[in-house]
């Protein structure tokens, strides 16, 4: 008698609708995952509106089941910010690499956040712009290999990271910020749950969400796909810790 | 085009070019300021709010063109703007809006007359134009800013107002009120986050890929098609203005307020004897190629006047009927402030290059 297998999980979310085309091992997919399950379980499918950067991001915009804006690099806050102010009813998140938040968009995250926009940014960081084949960003950690810092980040020429949630959690007018990853199983569903919550912020109308997720990027970190996980806990996790950052009060 | 309800106000060009927007619908609008765009951005951020619409005060041209851009997505009226300087800035986020086939509404604000090439050739990336309007007055910029509204819809694509300090600055008594166009197409192609989890979400990217259960004609395909669509603008909405071509063997080509000035110094002309009359592109892009060779056609010279080194020169050379009876007697003029124009946009001096040059 063949024992019949029991379903404990669905292999993908109706709202993914094909194969992610990413590298073996990337971290991304499984954030876009649980962010997809979250606007299920949330029923707010119906009325989110993604605005999503460039890079590895152009497949998410094919295979996930939600209105996107593509937007130039950098400015997904921006362009959130005009979708939110004439749509006020909608759900509204953009989803970042280090290099399109950190980089090229500090100026727009730190500005939308200090307005207080009701929308929620997500930062999918893993220290390297992942597209390009590995190169330095702003939140590659000291020490960190990249094809731009051959030898790792060395203070005394590259300078020091910049540690965006940090930043963001200093400004009034900001409802939540959130450190997770999605390197462990405890991890994705410890990250699930700050997603929900920054939606239920957003939901409620208190203002600017920001959740950042480090992600396994072993392409661009020239480490075998098996070791992403492992070299994340030693890395980037060391230099951000996990968690929710304390805020601070509005005057 | 005609008018719904008479509004007529006494209001500065910026005053008159935001009533004009808002009457047309126009709810969002995000700007910064600078010189001699501010005046814009100000009666934006009192008269918005109190129509239920938003202005934000952005932290860079950068942030402002972007915001409009998702407003834009999601349906709005939408508008941006600054002076030349500031749409430098902005030109990356003008090609996207062209290639993603945003409607919106740039306000150049400019300086001078300096801009040309940046309006009619762009500084993005890609096959794109930008439909550009340059009125002569507040009561053509006036109605100008509902038409390229207009035209920003049917066509999705971003648009052009070219501007000046003089009028942004004019007080006139002007009709503001909402003009009636030809119906346009439903935006359904706006987000609004309904179609999520129905296999056709809507998606709005320069490549077009679509998803992978529609897949869309990427961007091989699609860049063709918008080339087209240009294409077809160019045929289709080029507008110009003859003023006493009949018989002149003198045209002078002139846009903008410098065609304001050239209008007075023919009528002075025309009164001394002399056959002369003005030709004026209203469109900088598409420009009015075959208007031009036709207005050109007898004429014995061709004068080009503009407030700059000669750039709409060179669409002047590449159209007129014959080019070689085309000289520049336009130049650089900067009023010491930096901010508008020198003494070089008179009547006199007009005059005089006019008379050296028939001579």
């Amino acid at each position: 008698m063949t024992e019949v297998p029991r379903l404990v999980a669905r292999d993908r979310p109706e709202l993914i609708l094909g194969d992610h085309g990413l590298c073996p091992g990337c971290g991304e997919p499984v954030a876009l995952r649980i962010l997809l399950e979250v606007l299920e379980e949330l029923d707010i499918v119906r009325r989110s509106i993604g605005v999503v950067g460039h890079g590895c991001y152009g497949s998410f915009v094919q295979i996930m089941d939600v209105e996107v804006l593509q937007c130039l690099h950098g400015r997904a806050p921006s362009c959130a910010t005009g979708i939110k102010r004439v749509r006020p009813d909608t759900v509204v998140f953009t989803m970042q690499g280090d290099g399109d938040m950190v980089n090229e968009g500090l100026q727009e995250v730190l500005h939308t956040a200090a307005r207080g926009e009701n929308v929620t940014c997500i930062l999918l960081n893993n220290g390297v712009f992942g597209d390009t084949g590995g190169h330095q960003t702003a939140t590659t950690v000291v020490g960190q290999r990249t094809k731009t810092s051959l030898d790792g980040r060395n203070p005394e020429t590259h300078g020091y990271p910049i540690p965006v949630a940090d930043l963001v959690a200093s400004l009034a007018g900001v409802s939540y910020v959130a450190r997770g990853a999605v390197s462990t199983a405890g991890g994705v569903a410890r990250t699930k749950r700050m997603l929900q919550t920054a939606f239920e912020h957003q939901l409620a109308g208190d203002g600017f969400g920001l959740v950042e997720i480090l992600t396994m990027c072993p392409t661009g970190w020239f480490v075998p796909a098996g070791s992403g996980p492992d070299y994340l806990t030693g890395s980037l996790e060391a230099a951000y810790p996990l968690g929710e950052l304390s805020l601070r009060e509005r005057a | 085009m005609t008018s719904t309800a008479p509004a007529r106000q006494l209001l500065d060009g910026c005053a008159a070019i935001t009533e004009s927007a808002i009457a047309a619908g126009c709810r969002f609008f995000a700007g910064y300021p600078m010189s001699p765009f501010t005046g814009l951005l100000e009666n934006m951020s009192r008269r918005l709010p109190e129509v239920g619409g938003h202005c934000l005060n952005a932290e860079s041209e950068l942030e402002a063109v972007n915001m409009a851009l998702g407003a834009a997505a999601a349906g709005a009226r939408a508008a941006t703007g600054s002076c030349g300087q500031g749409l430098a800035l902005m030109q990356e986020a003008i090609a996207e809006l062209a290639l993603n086939e945003l409607p919106l509404l740039v306000v150049n604000m400019a300086r001078n007359q300096q801009d040309y090439f940046q309006a009619t050739r762009g500084g993005g990336w890609g096959d794109y134009r930008t439909i550009t309007l340059a009125p002569k007055d507040v009561p053509e910029a006036v109605e100008h800013t509902q038409l390229l509204f207009h035209l920003a819809d049917r066509y999705r694509a971003p648009v052009i107002l070219y501007g000046d300090p003089l009028i942004a600055q004019t007080h006139v008594s002007v009709d503001v009120a909402a003009r009636d166009f030809d119906p346009l197409p439903p935006k359904d192609w706006a987000l609004d986050g309904t179609s999520g989890g129905t296999g056709h979400s809507r998606q709005i990217w320069t490549w077009a890929m679509g998803k992978v259960s529609a897949p869309g004609p990427g961007p091989d395909r699609h860049w063709r098609a918008v080339a087209a669509k240009f294409d077809q603008i160019a045929h289709d909405e080029a507008r110009s203005e003859a003023y006493r071509i009949d018989g002149a063997e003198t045209v002078i080509v002139a846009f903008g307020s410098a065609a304001l000035f050239a209008e007075h110094v023919v009528d002075e002309l025309r009164e001394d004897g002399h056959r002369i009359g003005l030709f004026r592109p209203v469109t900088l892009w598409p420009f009015p190629a075959a208007d031009l060779a036709a207005a050109t056609r007898d004429a014995r010279r061709v004068l080009v006047f503009e407030l700059n080194a000669g750039q709409m020169l060179d669409d002047v050379r590449q159209f007129a009927h014959d080019r070689d009876t085309v000289r520049f007697i336009g130049g650089v003029s900067i009023h010491a402030s930096g901010l508008s124009y020198g003494p070089l946009l008179d009547v006199a001096p007009i005059r005089s290059r006019i008379l050296e040059a028939v001579a």
